[in-house]
């Protein structure tokens, strides 16, 4: 007999949560990031989905139903994007059909949208700085913005009030009016998010995360300073650095917590900046690591599990990383050792991943399950661990997915 | 050869570097003499990054110092031969792919390091390598790529390469992103490289025959 969705979703719940505590599941969960796998596997472009609701609906829901991983991901906040990033001239992305293929994936536009002397200003008053400075830089349709008074300067009657007189502008006006567009084609994504939610949960699946963070060196590091950029600070003005990432982490723990309105538990951070090669240990302990920690430990005060993803090869860090309550978060690792990161970390936290994708695109079933055969034989033993890709994986071929939750379902069973 | 400006360079002593080029400068120094001891230091520079001492960043920052003292003793240089080059190496970021940040951290290593490179840039389609290595006859060509979606333009490339019966007189070498040795396969690449010291052991390898 067909369980109840109800049922399913409990039953998933509690396998993600046995896993992330620590304890023996019922069996391994399987889940993945699809990205924009869905459209492509039912036939549409990459492109329509960001401007076409019914259509992302329809192949989301659809792509969840036949391939029955145990949580989703929702696709309306990082997808569906199409006019309200057209409406604001964003500059930071191009996606499919604008800039990219209408079948490739989105590509981010590394640049220093914050100068090198611009460290005091973004210290000084962080909104002020990113409305009037910014924001003009990463929406066209803001530049306008530039011309603005320092918010801090219209105080009260006799302070400021005559700083108003800037916004009698034709751009200042074109401006506000993209914002207002910008305001309704936002709702538009939650209506989306909120409906594909609801769709998900009649179905039986919970939701991987409630919300998202960033360590704090890399919100400074991708999209104000640049790669680059941050590189250098580091030996340049590494006190500036250090307060940025101060100054960014409560921000980042704001993000965070959103989860906890939303009543979900898990936290999704990517990581970008401090993998093996990008930095060194000392860096990493200096710059990076300090306050991602405090991240992940203040959201965990918070009752909340954050899901780490370590991109790239993280091997050298897993000693450190090691420093967290036991029991509370998911580590998952892309090119990173595995089975060395089970062996250190396996009594602390549940470990995620990590199908190569390379595996996942260009394999064949039988290579996808005798990669997972192996995770779960090493990683899986004793619980503690969540079966997935090595990262988010729009381009696998249909047949390696299924491969690889189907088998996890079968073998992955905990005796 | 200036053993103080070796060293500061070494230990990415940024400020320190410039003034003892100008200073160099002033006292009327070789020029061709300031870029021998860039080379030098860079040397050690990547010797540092291989065994683990020194990573990216580091990598940047020296660059960061060269391009400016470069930049510093250019106008000095009065039509000097430069220094005899090792190889030429054609490299650029594969068709549909966007991303340049490795690319031209390997470019700039190659660079460093003796060869002549020909960048040819991001979103390179196959018939631009096929071109660019009539045109420069580079004994090593670089793809690189970042998303998944490289994956099949890297094979493309490394056809196109094929199909023009130029395959024999190039090592072809990938890396970025997910690229691993089952990319390599399916790819039908010569090498991939894991980060960009890799390009560089792998470019000396196939060009200086050890």
């Amino acid at each position: 007999m067909e369980k109840a969705p109800e049922q399913l979703y409990e039953e998933r719940e509690k396998r993600v949560n046995d896993a992330i505590q620590l304890r023996v599941p019922d069996r391994v969960p399987v889940m993945s990031l699809f990205g924009f796998f869905p459209a492509r596997y039912k036939g549409i472009t990459f492109e329509e989905v960001m401007y076409n609701y019914d259509q992302m609906m329809n192949a989301w829901i659809q792509t969840m139903v036949e391939f029955q991983p145990d949580m989703y991901e929702n696709p309306f906040t990082i997808r569906y994007l199409g006019r309200i990033m057209e409406t604001l001239d964003f500059k930071q992305l191009r996606w499919p059909g604008h800039g990219c293929d209408v079948m490739s994936s989105y590509q981010y536009m590394e640049a220093e949208y914050m100068k090198a002397d611009e460290y005091d200003a973004f210290l000084f008053d962080l909104s002020d700085f990113m409305m009037r400075v910014y924001w003009p830089r990463v929406f066209g349709a803001l530049k306008a913005f530039e011309n603005l008074p320092p918010i801090y300067s219209i105080i009260t009657y006799y302070m400021g009030m005559a700083g108003f007189s800037a916004f009698d502008s034709p751009e200042i006006e074109h401006a506000l009016q993209s914002v207002i567009k910008a305001a309704k084609e936002a709702k538009e994504l939650i209506k989306g998010a909120t409906e594909y939610a609801g769709k998900m949960k009649e179905l039986g699946f919970p939701p991987q995360f409630g919300s998202l963070a960033q360590a704090p060196f890399d919100t400074l590091s991708d999209f104000f300073r640049g790669t680059k950029g941050a590189m250098l600070d580091m030996f340049r003005y590494p006190d500036k650095v250090l307060a940025a990432t101060e100054k960014l982490l409560p921000i980042m723990l704001q993000t965070g917590l959103a989860a906890k309105s939303r009543g979900h538990t898990r936290v999704f951070i990517p990581l970008h900046k401090g993998l093996d090669g990008f930095m060194s240990p000392d860096q990493f302990n200096t710059f990076y690591w300090p306050t991602l920690r405090r991240l992940i430990l203040d959201l965990i005060d918070e009752g909340l599990n954050p899901f780490v993803l370590w991109e790239g090869d993280c091997t050298s860090r897993l000693e450190t990383i090691a420093d967290i309550p036991r029991g509370k978060a998911v580590y998952w690792f892309e090119r990173t050792d595995i089975f060395r990161a089970k062996e250190i970390l396996g009594d602390t936290v549940c470990i995620r991943g990590n199908v190569p994708l390379s595996i996942m695109c260009t394999g064949t079933p039988d290579d996808v399950k005798e990669y997972c055969k192996k995770l779960i034989d090493v990683v899986g033993k004793g619980g503690g661990f969540i079966m997935d890709c090595s990262t988010v994986m729009d381009d696998a071929k249909p047949a390696n997915v299924k491969a690889m939750i189907g088998f996890t379902k079968e073998y992955g069973v905990y005796h | 050869m200036s053993e103080k400006l070796i060293d500061v360079l070494v230990n990415m002593k940024e400020e320190e570097a410039l003034e003892i080029t100008k200073d160099l400068i002033e006292k009327g120094e070789n020029p061709m003499k300031i870029l021998d001891s860039c080379t030098s230091a860079m040397e050690i520079v990547g010797k540092r990054f291989d065994v683990g001492e020194y990573f990216l960043p580091e990598l940047v920052m020296a660059g960061e110092m060269l391009r400016q003292i470069s930049d510093m003793v250019k106008p000095k240089l009065r039509g000097e031969v430069t220094s005899e080059r090792m190889g030429k190496v054609v490299i650029g970021t594969v068709q549909g792919d966007l991303h340049d940040i490795g690319k031209n951290i390997v470019a700039f290593l190659l660079d460093v390091n003796g060869f002549d490179v020909v960048d040819l840039g991001i979103d390179v389609p196959p018939t631009k390598f096929v071109e660019a290595i009539k045109d420069f006859q580079p004994e090593v060509v670089g793809l690189s790529g970042f998303l998944t979606l490289a994956f099949d333009a890297m094979k493309q490339t490394v056809d196109a390469i094929k199909e023009t019966a130029v395959r024999d007189r190039v090592k072809i070498m990938i890396g970025g992103g997910q690229v691993d040795d089952e990319v390599r396969r399916y790819t039908g690449a010569d090498a991939f490289g894991i980060n960009a010291m890799d390009a560089v052991s792998l470019t000396k390898r196939w060009v200086g025959g050890n």
